[in-house]
This record gives structure tokens, C-alpha cells and sequence, in this order.
């Protein structure tokens, strides 16, 4: 901690941390003590017999398994959409850079009813794929696909401006030193661009666990089929079983900052390591 | 200028509460009232101002009626509270926020008016659809909402139950009825409102089962050449119950017009647009007037088969209740 003891180039550092302490401990640290405060009405036996349901497990599943699908898949899909857009040149590319944010500015539901309408067994991407025998609506599938929707802008808007700010000079320098392209991309590219998709994942993966306006439409909300945790939350609360219900919500927490603690870890050492082999 | 005005003003706002108050109620109800309470608190107003020289502005509020309870006990100041069941209120009424006996304060159980559960089917009624049997049928696919969060589902259920334990007089057959109905069911929707817009706009399923409004409202929306009401033999009596939230009117003083609302929903007024919007009147005359509006169906209560909400609700809905064991296997 060096630094603290050195004299600071910038000033204010006292105001600004007490600052920053008010601010998360009244919008986010109260009340999600709140959480724990009410949990803690059960003994430790009723939670876990809440969180070990076998109801409750698979909603788990369902939310943070499809969710880190479809993370996954906006992993590569949101690696290709910055690619194009920002080292190509093509006609309607701002338009195509503006739709990307869309989901950002829906209201979820709106989203949700969209996807439902669509690919309802009736809908016009429903009906053609119920045909080829793939039912998507009010299945899980369903519920991935409006995962992969609200999570694309998360990857695309972390890399972009990392992608832009990329020295041209380091692949032109590697090229010239008699690297292929692939292997330019490999061990110039990507190694530079690993902390922002990995971000980028995590946001991406964290929005999907949490959604609930754009999933609720979709899933079809069968118990042990397509119910996502959620809805088990909503439905704790329409028993007036608020301690049932912000247990799962405490499972869901524990086990996003955990994840999002090992991605956050992992980032940091791609960033150094990144650093280093620049 | 402000302190020019300042007097003007002040005479202004005295002037206007000498003249007359402005009661503004809160009306906490569940999805599909809707169109009956904004045809209802226009009719009110008007009667109201009437007799009291007082103007009273109503703001309704709807969702899932259990939600919408929660929202009352968590503080939403709801003057009265029009819900889908009487276990909801109960709820509200466990808080401390309303007397547990308010379902005595009003006629008929604190219902204004009933209701009853019909299936809508598809123009020609393609899959055949006469009776509750029929629902069984293979390929059937029937639309329902989820009974753990909405209040109309639970109607819906117990409507099914009651009409497998009239025919076989066995609750294990019923148990099984409702079980394998359930079978059929490939979306539940959170409100009644949702599984009626699945069935209506998005076109999945043959048979919706729903509120009979909201199956007569459906029909007069989207036109007779699409849907169908088909009446089952046996139903149940749904009844919508009302009241007034005490601590909120004491509080804010508007008990008597809270009071007056509610018993409005009773007078011959209250009574015809009850029934205007499709919901069974109480009034023996508005009643016979409407006759031929509503099918007849064989209604039972849920008090004579299920022993009351709160027997039904443990015994059904609640946590590891038989709507749960349907799900587990």
C-alpha cells in the first residue's frame, strides 16, 4: 500500500471514499443485509431443507446452467458482432452498432412478450421450427434464447472500445516477425482482448441469472421443467413466505459473487499476464 | 409577486374545501376487473357526488391477486380491496391491518358478486370439448394459469377437483383427475389475464380455462367467428370477495366513502354493471333480468366441498400440498 503513503497526484481522497462508503453501504450493502436479516427468521435446518428442495435445486439448474450457456454463446457470437463493427467498413454499420444496444433499453418485458410472440407455436419463427419438430417457447430452449438476448450488448460494448484502442502497430510488428494471421490472433489478439470478454461474461452471465420480465414469458414456468429461481422467489412470496423466499434469493447471491469473484480473479490474471507479454 | 398571490390562493384552496371535499379512494383488485371497475367507479362517482356534494376520484390498481395483497400487507395504502379470494384478504387480515371478521360486515360473504370457471375453445370447437372428461382426451393441450400465483388458477383447480370428487365421490380419483389435467398443460401463466392472452393472441392450446367475464369478455374482443364458451356440467361458485382496509381509512379519513363504495357494488346500479360485465349479480331481479346471459351450470361452494379457503389452501396449494406432489413425479 504504497501508494496510499506516497503524497497523491490526486486530491480529495478522504471526502471521495467516505463518499463512495455512504453511497454502496445505503444503495446496495443495507439492503441486501435486509436480505440476510430476514433469512435468518429460519433455523438453519428450514433453510436448507428450502434450498435443497429438489424443486429448488433445479430451478437453480435451470437459471445459472442456461444462464452460463448463454453467456457462452454471446461469448463468441459478441466477439464476431465487434469484430465486424469495428474493423470493417460496411454500409448501415452505425445502425447495426445502434441496434446492438436495444435490449439495454427495452423494458425486459417487452422483450419477453416480443420473444414469446415470436416463437410461439404460432409465432413466425415458431411456427416454421414447430414444423421441423423444435418446440421454443415455454421450453427451456426458450428461456436460452431470451437469456442470449439481453446479455449480447453486455460482451459487445466491454470489448469495443478495448478493440478500438488495439495497437495496430503490435499486429503489423507480428506479421512483419513472420506470424501467420491465425497466429496473430491467437497470441496478439485475443490475449489482449481475454480481460474485457471476460468482463463482458460476466455481465452478460450475471444479467441472465437475475432476468425475470423477459424469461417469465417464455418459460412455460412448469415446476422442474422450465421454472426459473426467480419465479420460485415470486411464488414463495404469493404464500407469504417472505424467510422461504429471500433463502433462495441468499443462495443466488452467494453463489453470483462467488462467481463473479473467481472471474473477476481470473481476469486479473489475464490482464497481467497480458501485460507482461506486451 | 408570490406574496401578492399568496393570499389569493390561500382564499382559493379554503373556498373550494368549504364548497366540497375531494375523497380520493385506492381500489387494490385483481387482473381481470378491470372493465368492470372503471365502468363501476364512473357510475359511483356520479351517484356519489350526488347524494354527498362530494367528488371522489378512484384509482384502481390490478395484478395477480395474491401479489396484489402482498402489496397492501407491505404498505400500499389501498382504502378498499376487491380480490380474486377471500384466503388473499385473510392474508391482509393476519397483518392486523383489517377485523378477521370482515367477511361478515357485507352480504352474501362480503361478494357483491360470483362468478363461475367455463372453458373457451376455438371457433367449431374442433377438439370437441362438452365436459371436464374431456380435457383428459390425448392431445388435448389445456391453458391454465399457476394456482401459486394467481387466484384464478386456484378457482380453475378446484373447480376440476370438485367436479371429479361430485362424479366418482372418491378423492383419490379426483386427486388423479387433477393430476393427469395438469398433464396437459404446457405453459402456466403467473396471472389469468396472461394465460388468456396465450390462448387468445399467441393461439397455443384447445381449451382455456378461465373466469366465465373473462371468457365473455375475450369472445366480445376478439369476435364470435374465433372463440367459443363451452359450459361444463359442474363448476364451481366463484365469489370475489370485498372490504374496506381499516387502518388505512381510519388514518386517512375515509371510511364513509370507502363504506359507500362497497355497498354501492350492491345497489340495483352496482348490481347491472356487474352484470353488463359479465359477472353473476346477487340482485334476485338484476339476476332474472340477465338470466339468459349465463349458462346453467351446476355451481358448488368451496366451503361445502373443501371445508373453506383456508382447509383448501393448506391442504392444496401450500407447500408440499397435493398441487406440489402433481409436479413431483
Amino acid at each position: 500500500m504504497t501508494a496510499v503513503a506516497q503524497r497523491r497526484s490526486l486530491p480529495g481522497f478522504g471526502l471521495t471514499m467516505g463518499l463512495t462508503i455512504t453511497w454502496l453501504s445505503l444503495m446496495i450493502l443495507i439492503p441486501l443485509a435486509g436480505l440476510f436479516v430476514k433469512t435468518a427468521e429460519l433455523s438453519f435446518a428450514e433453510f436448507w431443507s428450502t434450498v435443497t428442495a429438489p424443486r429448488t435445486l433445479h430451478a437453480l439448474k435451470i437459471s445459472f446452467g442456461l444462464a452460463f450457456a448463454a453467456a457462452c454463446v454471446n461469448l463468441v457470437a459478441g466477439l464476431v458482432i465487434v469484430w465486424a463493427l469495428v474493423r470493417y467498413r460496411f454500409p448501415g454499420r452505425r445502425i447495426f452498432d445502434a441496434i446492438v444496444d436495444i435490449p439495454f433499453a427495452l423494458p425486459t418485458a417487452v422483450a419477453g412478450i416480443a420473444l414469446t410472440t415470436l416463437f410461439a407455436q404460432k409465432g413466425w419463427l415458431g411456427a416454421p421450427l414447430a414444423a421441423l419438430g423444435i418446440k421454443v417457447a415455454f421450453t427451456p430452449l426458450g428461456i436460452f434464447l431470451a437469456m442470449i438476448f439481453i446479455g449480447i450488448p453486455f460482451v459487445v460494448r466491454t470489448v469495443q472500445p478495448v478493440l478500438l484502442d488495439l495497437d495496430t502497430e503490435l499486429e503489423e510488428a507480428a506479421e512483419c516477425l513472420g506470424a501467420s494471421r491465425w497466429q496473430t490472433i491467437w497470441r496478439v489478439i485475443l490475449p489482449s482482448l481475454t480481460p474485457a470478454l471476460l468482463t463482458g461474461f460476466a455481465l452478460a452471465f450475471a444479467r441472465a441469472v437475475g432476468e425475470y420480465g423477459s424469461v417469465i414469458f417464455i418459460a412455460g414456468n412448469l415446476p422442474n421443467v422450465s421454472e426459473i429461481a426467480p419465479l420460485l422467489i415470486v411464488i414463495r412470496l404469493s404464500e407469504f413466505r417472505y424467510a422461504d423466499a429471500t433463502a433462495i434469493a441468499v443462495v443466488m447471491l452467494i453463489f453470483s459473487f462467488l462467481i463473479i469473484f473467481v472471474l473477476n480473479r481470473i481476469q486479473h490474471w489475464a490482464q497481467s499476464r497480458s501485460l507482461a507479454t506486451a | 409577486m408570490l406574496r401578492r398571490f399568496f393570499p389569493i390562493l390561500a382564499g382559493l384552496l379554503v373556498a373550494t374545501a368549504a364548497n366540497a371535499a375531494d375523497v380520493s379512494l385506492l381500489n387494490v383488485s385483481y387482473d381481470p376487473t378491470r372493465e368492470l371497475y372503471a365502468d363501476f367507479n364512473k357510475s359511483f362517482a356520479a351517484a356519489y357526488q350526488k347524494d354527498s356534494g362530494n367528488t371522489v376520484t378512484i384509482k384502481q390498481s390490478h395484478g395477480g391477486s395474491g401479489a396484489q395483497a402482498r402489496s397492501v400487507i407491505d404498505g400500499l395504502q389501498a382504502d378498499v380491496v376487491t380480490l380474486a379470494l377471500a384466503y388473499d384478504i385473510d392474508a391482509i387480515a393476519n397483518k392486523g391491518l383489517l377485523a378477521k371478521d370482515w367477511q361478515k360486515r357485507l352480504p352474501q360473504n362480503s361478494s357483491p358478486y360470483t362468478s363461475t370457471i367455463v372453458f373457451l375453445v376455438r371457433k367449431g370447437n374442433p377438439k370437441g370439448i362438452k365436459d371436464w372428461d374431456d380435457l383428459l382426451k390425448s392431445g388435448v393441450s389445456v391453458i391454465t394459469p399457476n394456482p401459486k400465483t394467481s387466484g384464478g388458477a386456484r378457482w380453475n383447480y378446484l373447480a376440476a377437483w370438485g367436479y371429479a370428487l361430485k362424479k366418482s365421490g372418491s378423492a383419490e380419483v379426483a386427486r388423479d383427475f387433477v393430476g393427469k389435467l395438469y398433464k396437459q398443460v404446457p405453459v402456466l401463466d403467473t396471472g389469468a389475464r396472461g394465460s388468456t392472452v396465450t390462448f387468445v393472441e399467441r393461439g397455443v392450446g384447445d381449451v382455456l380455462l378461465a373466469w366465465e367475464n373473462e371468457a365473455y369478455l375475450a369472445v366480445k374482443e376478439f369476435g364470435a367467428d374465433k372463440f367459443e364458451i363451452v359450459a361444463p356440467s359442474v363448476s364451481i361458485l366463484a365469489e370475489p370477495p370485498v372490504a374496506v382496509v381499516d387502518t388505512v381509512v381510519d388514518k386517512k379519513g375515509t371510511r364513509a366513502t370507502a363504506e359507500a363504495y362497497l355497498k354501492y357494488l350492491y345497489s340495483k346500479d352496482g348490481q347491472e354493471i356487474a352484470a353488463r360485465n359479465f359477472y353473476r349479480p346477487r340482485d334476485p331481479e338484476i339476476a332474472k333480468k340477465h338470466e339468459g346471459a349465463f349458462a346453467k351450470v351446476d355451481l358448488f361452494t368451496i366451503d361445502d366441498v373443501f371445508g373453506g379457503w383456508t382447509k383448501a389452501q393448506t391442504e392444496h396449494f401450500a407447500d408440499g400440498g397435493v398441487f406440489d406432489k402433481i409436479y413431483k413425479n
